[in-house]
């Protein structure tokens, strides 16, 4: 099908990881343009008004975060979160691998919206490569003159820094990912105070995702109004959402929002694989509640879906086909929140743990009729009980799956093995 | 403590001279040439940041790509997330611990390989996905690929 890409132009502009081809193809042109034509605020309002929200997750409304800076003279900072590690989510992989220089012109631009003299891009310990393409690329920023001191001849001057993570998806939530930052365990900060207002070392920082920052060379080169003439007024603009599971072309696709789960299935994905039906959809990332077939015509935006009872979330779209038996999709999904807990909170450390024995259980066919209330009544004492999202995360899934497949779960008990045959290997030390 | 220790530690403290920031990225540089963090080594991190030893122990166990025990020449990491589970990751992990002749969390006793689970690597593309020294591997078709292919640290 046509595609016209704004955020994924590395997929017909071949090297655009290279300066030279990143730059003939228009690259730091918004840079020039914003610290010409612009005054911090006038961009801060530009961001405001293209309704660009975050797409780390959470979805909230970048220009407003920025507006929580307080104008007291304390230096600021501008994290990059990349420490992209939701379950189904891989697109911040390719942004940072495949072209480095959009995030950090966007990177550049919001740093001088936000009047920061530091920046930072937190990458997850896992990617090596992106890391590696991020630190070449800055070192090219800062042999053209977009990086250092007098940016372009302006008054505007920026550092920008790559850190490495070294393995904690839970440093994928801003404060514990601070918290790494500075050298320490990735424990989730109380908040307040947000970031905004003691982030970094204690001062003013923004932390925003790969692919918000990535928008924002575009926003500045195409206009506000561009941005909100797709998707809805309250879901503007476009969105990267990464597809796995049985589909014929496993991979990421970027859509106006509103774009419909169908049409990114069928068409961007190329449909099921022969033989395979749906059975049902993560829509936003593993922390959230599944849809079913029946609500595969909901407009994948913000609104809609949460009418439909799941999130947007990180845009990692995982299809589950008919033959994924649903105990052991939650059990896989279970032990991950088990693995990255941070172990702060009791419900998070000690629930996901019962979750994920219960869950196990019921696979191998040992479980009992009383286990399925078990796991609802440990999710009901995780869910808001918890310092941070992750123990909520734990039993989003989980919760959506007994609610629409208990039947399935039941004849794991009643007929004491997997009914739909899932092999389980031992994989435990022996 | 080797030699260049001291300068790595400097280097990595004039770059991130905030709080303990220079940690995280000295604690990397010397497992790429140590291949793990012993005991020893961290109370000399410990020593070259000005940190107690408990405080850079607390830290480097909270991170998973921090080996604190040695591990083999190559480090296996197969991806478990679901939509690797999907793609036959289990298959994948099982095959490998029989040509391996070990578990998953085990070094071979030649001293090739250590083969890790990992949780999802955001790589769901290439899913079932490995990465062999942090380098992505995929998707995997069988799990000889993996430790044929000749690959750089």
């Amino acid at each position: 099908m046509n595609q016209t890409y704004y955020l994924l132009r590395n997929r017909e502009i071949p090297d655009i990881d290279q300066m030279a081809v990143y730059r003939a193809h228009g690259g730091y042109e918004a840079l020039a343009e914003a610290l010409k034509q612009y005054q911090p605020e006038a961009l801060v309002d530009l961001v405001k008004r293209s309704g660009l929200r975050g797409r780390g997750g959470a979805g909230f409304p970048t220009g407003v975060k920025w507006g929580f800076l307080p104008k007291d003279g304390r230096p600021r900072y501008l994290v990059v979160n990349s420490d992209e590690a939701e379950p189904g989510t891989f697109k911040d992989r390719e942004l940072i691998e495949k072209n480095p220089h959009q995030l950090i012109e966007g990177m550049i631009i919001s740093s001088y919206a936000i009047g920061a003299t530091e920046a930072y891009v937190y990458c997850r310990g896992e990617f090596l490569y992106g890391s590696e393409q991020l630190k070449r690329a800055v070192k090219e920023a800062y042999e053209a003159g977009f990086l250092g001191s007098n940016i372009l001849g302006s008054n505007f001057s920026l550092n920008l820094f790559v850190y490495r993570g070294a393995g904690a998806y839970i440093c994928g939530e801003e404060s514990a990912l601070l918290e790494s930052l500075e050298g320490r365990r990735g424990n989730p900060r109380l908040k307040p105070p947000f970031p905004a207002v003691a982030g970094l070392y204690g001062m003013p920082t923004i932390v925003n995702n790969v692919e918000t920052i990535a928008n924002v060379p575009q926003i500045v080169t195409h206009g506000a109004e561009w941005y909100t003439s797709m998707g809805t007024e309250k879901s503007p603009g476009l969105k990267i959402m990464s597809v796995s599971g049985k589909v014929n072309r496993p991979g990421n696709y970027e859509i106006p929002l509103a774009t419909p789960l169908r049409t990114l299935i069928d068409e961007y994905a190329g449909g099921m694989q022969e033989g395979r039906t749906i059975k049902c959809i993560i829509p936003g990332g593993s922390s959230v509640p599944l849809l079913m077939p029946d609500q595969l015509d909901t407009p994948l935006d913000y609104e809609s879906i949460l009418q439909a009872g799941s999130m947007l979330g990180s845009g990692g779209c995982i299809v589950l086909d008919d033959t994924v038996c649903i105990v052991k999709a939650s059990a896989r999904l279970v032990k991950f929140y088990r693995e990255e807990s941070c172990g702060k909170c009791t419900p998070c450390r000690e629930g996901t743990y019962w979750n994920a024995d219960v869950l196990e259980r019921i696979e191998a066919g040992e479980g009992s009729e009383r286990d399925i209330d078990l796991l609802m009544d440990i999710a009901d004492n995780i869910n808001g009980k918890c310092f941070c999202p992750l123990g909520d995360a734990s039993i989003g899934f989980l919760v959506s799956a007994i609610k629409h497949f208990r039947d399935e779960f039941e004849a794991h008990v009643r007929e004491h093995r997997c009914p739909l045959g899932a092999k389980v290997y031992d994989t435990v030390n022996n | 403590m080797k030699p260049e220790w001291k300068e790595w530690a400097h280097e990595a403290k004039t770059e991130f001279p905030g709080a303990n920031s220079a940690l995280l990225p000295l604690l990397h540089r010397i497992q790429q040439s140590e291949g793990w963090l012993s005991p020893e080594t961290l109370a000399d991190v410990a020593d070259l940041l000005g940190l107690s030893v408990q405080y850079v122990e607390s830290v480097a166990t909270f991170y998973s790509l921090y080996f604190k025990q040695p591990v083999g020449k190559k480090v296996v990491h197969v991806c478990v997330g679901l939509s690797c589970m999907l793609a036959g990751s289990d298959e994948l992990m099982h095959n490998l611990e029989q040509r391996l002749k070990i578990s998953q969390g085990q070094t071979t006793p030649d001293g090739a390989y250590t083969l890790l689970e990992a949780e999802c690597l955001a790589a769901c593309d290439l899913a079932p996905v490995a990465q062999v020294n942090l380098r992505f591997r995929g998707p995997i078709q069988d799990a000889g690929e993996l430790l044929t292919e000749e690959v750089s640290s």
